[in-house]
């Protein structure tokens, strides 16, 4: 007999992009924390996930979870120069702006507007989407962003060469296209796997 | 074994684009580990090598990233070279231009930008059979509006024999995929300007 998905419990869909913690839902079945093996733990990376009905979800492959968790946290956390954190997470944002995926730039909108200090820019661009003007530094990286998230790809030497103008040097450049290009992954399995929903009150 | 992404973008040892990779080496070696455990793994499950391929390469081929589908329809030619003749015609009908999609009611309704669903055409069904259609027909909204997905989408992949698992891996396939090809082709723009 084939499996069959889950049906979520009754909850209220956000219909706008915010800042506000959000749940997720998924619609296949997660693992059972008593079911995870010391290999699930390892595609996990961090224990704590065990408790993410998301990552429950993903472990089912854990191998294929453990190498994607750990280029998220090279392309996102590694302090050495490059592009700063709070730009690499508006890469984040911008990119989940543009795919649609409201779970995902919900996250990432906060750490952008934590690290930057710039919370009504990272709000504009929540509300207004990509096209919005956030000041050249910005607006070159959101383009940037979304040129890697168009199909076909439409990202080019003249980005590359806007990118620099801005002040961003080869490091900082190859860091956007890292950000940009890792959540064209994420957003795919958070929009395609469950929904986003409000907490509930 | 060889990077991938350093073979597919032609990043040389000791070149300016190898210094910078060098710079985030746990996202160079990561992204390497993802790729040998999607298309190399030691159990590959229930999803045979062929088909894993036949999956990257479709999702390539319809991004329209002619190089690197070249790679995977070369290693899928490999194992099943009518399958991957098969793709080639699938993934010509079924290019187009994203991201589109629809947003749940209310105030994002105004952006909403619906656009074609895809699924196997009857010679394409026969050549790859249901398996492989069903996951052509989701691998197309994931590339092109995942967010139009909804749970009636997996149960059509569960309905043609996938298991949960398969699904997640599936998925991942995909979405490694849509990554790495974006990754090949923001560097080579990048190396153009070194």
């Amino acid at each position: 007999m084939s499996d069959k998905t889950l049906v979520p419990p009754p909850h209220e869909v956000p219909v706008v992009f915010t800042r506000a913690m959000l749940d997720w839902l998924s619609w296949l079945e997660p693992m059972a924390k008593e079911e995870l093996t010391e290999r699930h733990y390892a595609g996990l990376v961090d224990a704590a996930r065990a408790n993410s009905e998301y990552f429950r979800l993903l472990v089912r492959d854990p191998e294929a979870l453990q190498a994607r968790t750990r280029t998220d946290k090279d392309i996102f956390f590694n302090p050495d120069a490059g592009l700063p954190r709070a730009e690499r997470e508006l890469a984040a944002t911008a990119v989940s702006r543009l795919n649609g995926c409201i779970y995902c730039a919900s996250v990432h909108a906060r750490f952008s507007a934590t690290y930057s200090k710039r919370g009504a820019d990272v709000e504009r661009l929540l509300a207004d989407g990509t096209g919005v003007d956030l000041g050249e530094r910005w607006n070159a990286i959101v383009a940037a962003a979304v040129a890697l998230t168009e199909t076909p790809l439409a990202f080019g030497p003249e980005h590359v060469d806007r990118l620099r103008a801005v002040g961003l040097d080869d490091l900082a450049i190859s860091d956007v296209i890292h950000a940009a290009a890792f959540f064209n992954w994420a957003n795919r399995l958070m929009l395609s796997l469950g929904e986003p929903a409000l907490p509930a009150a | 074994m060889t990077d991938v992404i350093d073979l597919l973008v032609g990043i040389r040892p000791g070149t300016p684009l190898d210094a910078i990779r060098a710079r985030r080496p746990e996202a160079r070696a990561q992204a390497q580990a993802s790729y040998a455990a999607l298309f190399d793994p030691a159990d590959p499950a229930g999803i045979a090598p062929a088909e894993r391929l036949a999956v990257a390469t479709f999702v390539v081929a319809i991004h329209g990233a002619t190089d690197v589908a070249a790679h995977y329809r070369g290693r899928l030619a490999g194992l099943d070279a009518a399958l991957a003749d098969a793709i080639d015609a699938a993934a010509m009908a079924a290019a187009g231009k994203g991201p589109y999609g629809r947003f749940p009611a209310g105030p994002l309704s105004a952006e909403d930008a619906p656009g074609p669903a895809w699924s196997a055409d009857a010679a394409t069904a026969a050549a790859v059979g249901p398996r492989l259609g069903a996951a052509f027909a989701h691998m197309h909204l994931l590339v092109f509006h995942p967010r139009d997905a909804a749970a009636d989408h997996l149960q059509a992949l569960l309905d043609a024999g996938w298991s949960t698992t398969d699904v997640v891996t599936l998925s991942q396939i995909a979405s490694f995929v849509a990554f790495q090809l974006r990754a090949v082709a923001g560097l080579r723009a990048l190396a153009t300007r070194l």
